[in-house]
Parts: structure tokens; C-alpha cells; sequence
């Protein structure tokens, strides 16, 4: 709400006149701190794979953080005594226990195939557009791949 | 806040302290080191779930008990809640913009993460060593 309020104040400082939904809190947010007109942002740009695969990044990088509790759980539990420990096994094996556990898997290795490509990149390789792609096909396929290894042997 | 004092102060007394002033390399680098260091322990982790029945107690205790295994453990568990706590610190740092609720967000996760880590530590070697 209070973000609201800072556009229908200063209409005329913001290069947006979109309404407000997800992304386009960024120009808006940006505009608290300075008057001056921005230039456009996220929401002109058509979804590409590579900006796709960025923000996926990320989400499932929350994603792995909070199946870190689910481990946190599992050490604790199995630590706390047998019975305990039934109980982080029954949920565990439960339909939403191997839900969130597939999901896990997807995103964990998501994560670390792409997280590779961003190694790649810091390295100073994949620079080129063409590359950029075949790395980023590469690690959807290799992504889907192991988590199908995981989940059918 | 601090970049609006304009008086007589330096460009650079305004600066300093603020944004890549700060720790911005130390931190790019050791998120990069456990990124490095998660992909052989990540799919060690995996490896040993799927090749193992940790459903039964025993099978899990008895795994743990290995010396390898719990030191990979630990390893995995310092290196991963290191690298999340990293990573949402980005996050937050880039979507949380008004001060205090950011402080008080980046310190939670950190002190939670920690107190998890340090369970999860407590936990393995109490398993491994009894």
C-alpha cells in the first residue's frame, strides 16, 4: 500500500504508467530515492530464455533454502531418538512428503547445472549469445535428466 | 541517510561505507567457493540417499556412524546453509528497499541459519559418536 501511495503522488516522475503488479514494483521502488524519469524496465522486454532461466535461478535458489529446514528436520529428528525419527519418516513418505521431496530434487539440481553455467561465466567463458543459449538448453536437459535418474532407479 | 549530507564533507567521506565500499568481493568469492564446494557434496548427498534405505533407523545410524560420512555431512551442512545465507542475502538486498525492514530480515535469516547449522552439526556428531 505504501507503495501506492508514492505513485499517485508523483504520477509524473515515473517513465511507467502501468498498474502495479509483481516486477513493476522495481520502478516504482526506485523512484522513493530519486524524482528524476527512468528509463523502461523489466515489463518492456519480451520473456527470453535467458532472463527466464535467471529469475528461475533465483527461485529455485529460495526453493533449496527452505528444503534446507525439510534436512534440518531430518538431522534433528534422527538425533532426538527412533521415534522422532518415524515421525520425519512417515511425513517423509507421505504424498506431500515426496511432493515437496520431487520438487526438491528438480530444484536442487536446476540449481546446480545452472549454477555451473554462472561458474562458466564468471570464468570469463559462454559469453557469446549463441553460447549462452546452448548452455542454458544444456542445463534444462541435464537438470530434467538427473532428476529423472533420482526419482525412476 | 547519509548520501542526502552534502555540506562540506568529501565525495569520498559521503561514499564511504556505503554499497561496494563494503565487503562486496568477500562475499562474491565465498559464495563462488561453496558454490564449488556444494556440486561434489550435493551429489554425494543425493548418491547416498538413493542408494540407501533411510526410512529404517538402523540403515541411517549405522551410516552415520561411518567417519566419511558424517565429515562429508558436516561438510555439506556448513557449506550449503553458508551459501544460502548468501544467497538470500542478495535477495533481499535487492527487493527489500525500506532500511529497517531489511536489517532486520538479512539479521533473522542470518541468526536462524546459524542455529540450524549448528543443530544439524550437534545432531551428526551425537549420532556419529553414540
Amino acid at each position: 500500500m505504501f507503495v501506492v501511495g508514492i505513485k499517485w503522488q508523483n504520477p509524473q516522475s515515473l517513465s511507467c504508467q502501468h498498474d502495479i503488479i509483481g516486477l513493476n514494483y522495481f520502478v516504482i521502488m526506485s523512484s522513493k530515492t530519486s524524482k528524476r524519469p527512468l528509463s523502461p524496465h523489466l515489463q518492456v522486454y519480451k520473456p527470453q530464455l535467458t532472463s527466464m532461466m535467471s529469475i528461475l535461478h533465483r527461485m529455485t535458489g529460495i526453493a533449496n533454502t527452505i528444503g534446507l529446514l525439510l534436512f534440518a528436520w531430518w538431522m534433528i529428528a534422527a538425533a532426538s531418538g527412533i521415534e522422532s525419527y518415524a515421525t520425519f519418516t512417515s511425513f517423509m513418505t507421505s504424498g506431500l512428503g515426496m511432493f515437496l521431496l520431487f520438487g526438491w530434487t528438480a530444484s536442487v539440481f536446476y540449481h546446480l547445472c545452472n549454477g555451473m553455467r554462472h561458474l562458466f561465466w564468471d570464468s570469463g567463458r559462454l559469453f557469446k549469445l549463441k553460447n549462452a543459449y546452448m548452455a542454458g538448453y544444456i542445463v534444462l536437459i541435464a537438470s530434467a535428466l538427473l532428476t529423472l535418474i533420482v526419482w525412476i532407479s | 541517510m547519509k548520501w542526502d549530507n552534502t555540506g562540506l564533507k568529501t565525495a569520498e567521506a559521503r561514499v564511504s561505507g556505503l554499497g561496494s565500499a563494503k565487503s562486496g568481493t568477500h562475499h562474491w568469492i565465498h559464495q563462488r567457493l561453496t558454490a564449488v564446494a556444494n556440486i561434489p557434496l550435493v551429489l554425494w548427498l543425493v548418491w547416498s540417499i538413493c542408494t540407501h534405505d533411510f526410512t529404517s533407523y538402523l540403515v541411517f545410524d549405522g551410516w552415520i556412524s561411518q567417519p566419511v560420512n558424517a565429515i562429508l555431512l558436516i561438510l555439506f551442512v556448513i557449506s550449503a546453509f553458508y551459501h544460502a545465507v548468501l544467497g538470500t542475502q542478495v535477495v533481499v538486498e535487492d527487493y527489500v528497499h525500506n532500511e529497517p525492514l531489511k536489517i532486520i530480515k538479512l539479521l533473522s535469516h542470518r541468526l536462524i541459519y546459524i542455529g540450524l547449522a549448528v543443530a544439524c552439526i550437534f545432531s551428526i556428531l551425537k549420532l556419529a559418536f553414540t
